[in-house]
C-alpha cells in the first residue's frame, strides 16, 4: 500500500498517498492551478509551465503536473510572482501564432481564451509576430491550422497512448516548429492515421477542428478520454 | 494660377477620405476629386482560410453593415455547398437584413445627415453634429435614435449580438428564432413603423427648400442597378440584377448573380484606394452607374408593401419624366427603405414558418466557386470566392456597395464644387455641400477598399505655382 505524506497547499493541511503529482492533490482539493498541456489521461509533460507552483526551501520553481508530492511540502500555488509568470506565458503564446479569437472556430469555447480571461490578460505587451502557417484542410474530416496551434501536444499523446497510431509529431526548430503527419504529409495522405479524432477532442485551441464549423462552433468532448483510457488498462 | 483645395478629413461618413477641389487659372472649379485612403487587404487576406470562416471574416470589414457582408458571404459559401437553404432560414436571413437597413438608414438619416437638413448647410460646424440637433430638435433626434436601436435589437434578438454576430452561416444560420425574441420585437413595431411615418411626413415639405442641393448634388443622368424578383418588386436578399437607364428603360434585366462579372467591370485608378465599377457595355467611365435606395427605388417597379408603395408613388413625382437623378434624394428613398423594411419585418413575424425548423443546410464544398449577391444599406453587394480541393479559400473578389458609386460619387462632387465653389470666397458652407453631396451616398469607405495589389503609387512633385516638377508611378 502507498505511503501517506501531509504537506501544505496555500496553508492547507492536506494528505496524499505517495506517488499523486501536486496538480492532482491540488485539483482534488478544490485548488485551481491553470494548465494548458495537461490533460487528465495522457501521460503529463510539463511543456506550457502554466502550472509553476512555489514550494519553500526549493530555489526553483516546479511544474506542478509533473512534480509529486513529498512529506513536509509547503506550496504555494498563486503567489503575485507566480500570476506575472502566468500572465507572461499567455501573452507570449497569444503573440506567437494568430490567435484571432473573434474569427475563430473555438471562440467561446477555447481554453486559452478562458485562461487569458481568467489571469486578467487584457493586452500582450510583446509584438506579435503574424506567422504564415499552411492551414492542413486534406483530411475528409478534420482540419488542422497551425496558426492557432500552442504545441501543448495533447494531440500527439492522445494518438500515441490511447489511439496507439503514433500520427503526429513535432517537427522543425523553436519558434517555427509545428505539428507534423507522418514523414511530414499532408494529414489526409498520412497512412497511420485511423481518423478517431481524438486529438480534436483534446485540442484546447481552435488547432484541430471537425470540418463544416462556422466560427465560434468548435466544440469538444473531453471527458471521453479518461474513459476510454480506463477501458486500455482495465483490458477490456 | 491653378489652386488645390483639400477637405482632409471628409467628415460624418463611415472611413476616411479625402476631396481634392483644383481650379483653372480663372479661380473656377476644374475637377473635384474623392481619393479614398484607407486600405483594407480582406480579398488577399483570405486566401488559405476554410470558406466556412468567410462570413465571419468579411463581416469584419465593416461594423456598421456587417449583416450585408455576412450574407452575401453566406450565399456564395451556399452556392459552394449546392444546397438550397430551409425556408425558415431564408426567412429569418431576410428580417435580419431589414433590421441592418433600418438601423443603417437611421445612422445615415439622424445621426449623419440630418445636422445639414435641420440646421442648414451653413450653420456652424462647431454644432453641426447630432448633438447639436438633439440641442435644438430633441424629438426627432430621439426618434432618430430609438429607431437605430430597434434596428440594433432586432439584431440581438435573432442572432444573439448586435455586431458581427456568428449566427449567419453557410447553409442557413445556427439557430432558429424564439417565440419570445419574435414576441419583443412585434411589441416594438407599431412605435418604429409610427416614428419612420411622422418622419417622412416632415421632411417631405422641407425638400423643395434644398433646391440648390437638389440640383447641384450629383443631379445627372446615370444608370441604376439593383437586384429585382422576377416580376420586378424590389427586393434585398435575394433575386436578380436589373439596371435601367436615366429615363427609366431597362437595359439590362434579370441577370443572375453568378454573370455579374459579365456586365460588371472594375476600373483602377491611381489616386484612390476605390475601385471603379462600370457597366460593361458602356465602358469605363461612361457605363457610369448609381446603387443604393435611390437606385433600388427608380430601378423596380413596385414596393409590394402597402404604406411604402405609396410613398413610392410620391417619390416617382419628383422626376415624372424618368428616374429620380438628383442623389440629394437618396435621403428621401432612404426614409421610404426604412418604411418598407419595418412593413416587410411586421409580415415576415406575422408568419409562423419564421419560427420553423430546420434553419440549416449542412453539406460539404460541392462547387469550386460561389458567388452571393444580396442588396446592403448602401446597395447591391458582391461575394465571389474560389476554392481549391480541400474547401480553403484560393481567390476572392469583393464589390462592396460604395464602389459601385465611385464614379457617380466624382462627378457629384466636381457638379457640386462648380456650382457653390468659389476661388475668390471658398466659404465653410461651401466646403460643407461637397461633403455633403458625399454623405447622401452614404459611402461605407471601411468596407469598400478591401483590395490588394492592384493600387498603384503614384508621388507627384510640384511647385509652390502648382507646376509638376516630377511625377513618378510604381
Amino acid at each position: 500500500m502507498a505511503k501517506t505524506v501531509t504537506l501544505k497547499i496555500s496553508g492547507a493541511e492536506l494528505t496524499a498517498s505517495e506517488g499523486t503529482t501536486i496538480l492532482d492533490l491540488a485539483r482534488d482539493n478544490g485548488f485551481f492551478i491553470p494548465t494548458l498541456c495537461h490533460f487528465k489521461g495522457l501521460s503529463a509533460v510539463g511543456a506550457c509551465r502554466l502550472c509553476l507552483v512555489e514550494i519553500r526551501g526549493v530555489p526553483r520553481l516546479l511544474a506542478a503536473c509533473a512534480t509529486r508530492v513529498a512529506e513536509g511540502m509547503d506550496i504555494s500555488i498563486d503567489s503575485s510572482r507566480l500570476t506575472k509568470y502566468r500572465q507572461m506565458i499567455v501573452e507570449l503564446l497569444l503573440a506567437e501564432r494568430n490567435h484571432v479569437c473573434a474569427v475563430c472556430v473555438a471562440n467561446g469555447h477555447c481554453e486559452l481564451q478562458s485562461l487569458a480571461q481568467r489571469l486578467g490578460v487584457t493586452h500582450t505587451r510583446y509584438p506579435y509576430r503574424y506567422p504564415r502557417f499552411k492551414f492542413d484542410a486534406s483530411h475528409p474530416r478534420f482540419n488542422y491550422d497551425p496558426n492557432r496551434c500552442i504545441l501543448c501536444t495533447r494531440c500527439l499523446r492522445a494518438c500515441e497512448e490511447v489511439e496507439g497510431a503514433r500520427t503526429w509529431n513535432v517537427m522543425g526548430r523553436g519558434i517555427n516548429s509545428r505539428l507534423g503527419c507522418d514523414l511530414d504529409q499532408p494529414w489526409g495522405r498520412a497512412l497511420s492515421c485511423t481518423s478517431c479524432g481524438k486529438c480534436v477532442q483534446v485540442c484546447p485551441t481552435g488547432a484541430l477542428s471537425e470540418k463544416g464549423c462556422a466560427v465560434g462552433e468548435r466544440t469538444v468532448r473531453q471527458n471521453v478520454l479518461p474513459f476510454l483510457n480506463m477501458m486500455r488498462h482495465s483490458g477490456r | 494660377m491653378t489652386k488645390l483645395i483639400t477637405i482632409d478629413p471628409v467628415t460624418r461618413i463611415e472611413g476616411h477620405s479625402r476631396i481634392t477641389i483644383r481650379l483653372d487659372e480663372h479661380g473656377e472649379v476644374d475637377i473635384a476629386r474623392l481619393h479614398i485612403t484607407q486600405f483594407r487587404g480582406f480579398e488577399k487576406f483570405v486566401e488559405g482560410r476554410p470558406f466556412q470562416e468567410m462570413p465571419s471574416l468579411t463581416a469584419r470589414t465593416c461594423g456598421i453593415c456587417p449583416i450585408s457582408h455576412l450574407l452575401a458571404s453566406a450565399k456564395a459559401c451556399d452556392e459552394i455547398m449546392a444546397v438550397r437553404i430551409p425556408e425558415s432560414a431564408a426567412m429569418l436571413r431576410r428580417l435580419i437584413n431589414y433590421a441592418q437597413i433600418i438601423q443603417s438608414h437611421a445612422l445615415s438619416f439622424f445621426h449623419l445627415s440630418s445636422p445639414d437638413l435641420l440646421l442648414g448647410m451653413d450653420s456652424d460646424p462647431a454644432l453641426r453634429h447630432i448633438l447639436g440637433v438633439a440641442a435644438k430638435f430633441p424629438e426627432l433626434a430621439k426618434d432618430g435614435i430609438w429607431l437605430r436601436k430597434f434596428g440594433q435589437q432586432i439584431i440581438e434578438l435573432t442572432s444573439g449580438k448586435r455586431i458581427h454576430p456568428s449566427w449567419i452561416v453557410p447553409g442557413g444560420v445556427n439557430q432558429a428564432l424564439s417565440p419570445e425574441a419574435r414576441d419583443a420585437i412585434v411589441v416594438q413595431l407599431s412605435q418604429a413603423l409610427a416614428i419612420a411615418r411622422k418622419t417622412l411626413d416632415w421632411f417631405k415639405p422641407v425638400i423643395s427648400r434644398f433646391q440648390d442641393e437638389i440640383d447641384s448634388f450629383a443631379n445627372f443622368p446615370s444608370l441604376f442597378m439593383a437586384l429585382v424578383s422576377p416580376d420586378g418588386t424590389i427586393e434585398h436578399y435575394d433575386g436578380s440584377i436589373r439596371i435601367v437607364d436615366a429615363q427609366r428603360r431597362i437595359v439590362a434585366d434579370q441577370i443572375a448573380a453568378c454573370d455579374y462579372a459579365d456586365t460588371i467591370g472594375e476600373a483602377v485608378e491611381a489616386d484612390s484606394y476605390l475601385k471603379s465599377p462600370y457597366f460593361k457595355l458602356l465602358g469605363y467611365p461612361q457605363g457610369i452607374y448609381r446603387v443604393g435606395p435611390l437606385a433600388r427605388l427608380n430601378v423596380c417597379e413596385r414596393l409590394g408593401t402597402p404604406l411604402a408603395e405609396s410613398e413610392l408613388g410620391q417619390f416617382r413625382a419628383l422626376q415624372p419624366d424618368g428616374a429620380v437623378l438628383s442623389s440629394f434624394h437618396y435621403h428621401c428613398a432612404r426614409l421610404i427603405e426604412i418604411l418598407h423594411a419595418l412593413e416587410r419585418v411586421g409580415e415576415l413575424l406575422a408568419a409562423p414558418e419564421i419560427l420553423g425548423m430546420p434553419v440549416r443546410a449542412i453539406a460539404n464544398p460541392n462547387k469550386r466557386e460561389g458567388i452571393g449577391v444580396s442588396e446592403a444599406p448602401r446597395g447591391t453587394l458582391i461575394h465571389h470566392y474560389r476554392i481549391d480541393d480541400n474547401g480553403l479559400i484560393s481567390w476572392a473578389n469583393l464589390i462592396i456597395a460604395t464602389g459601385h458609386n465611385n464614379l457617380a460619387m466624382n462627378r457629384g462632387i466636381t457638379q457640386v464644387a462648380k456650382r457653390f465653389v468659389k476661388a475668390a470666397k471658398i466659404s465653410e458652407g461651401a466646403l460643407n455641400r461637397v461633403e455633403a453631396v458625399i454623405r447622401c451616398f452614404d459611402p461605407c469607405l471601411s468596407c469598400s477598399t478591401h483590395a490588394l495589389g492592384q493600387m498603384m503609387l503614384r508621388i507627384e512633385l510640384v511647385d509652390p505655382a502648382g507646376e509638376m516638377l516630377d511625377c513618378c508611378e510604381r
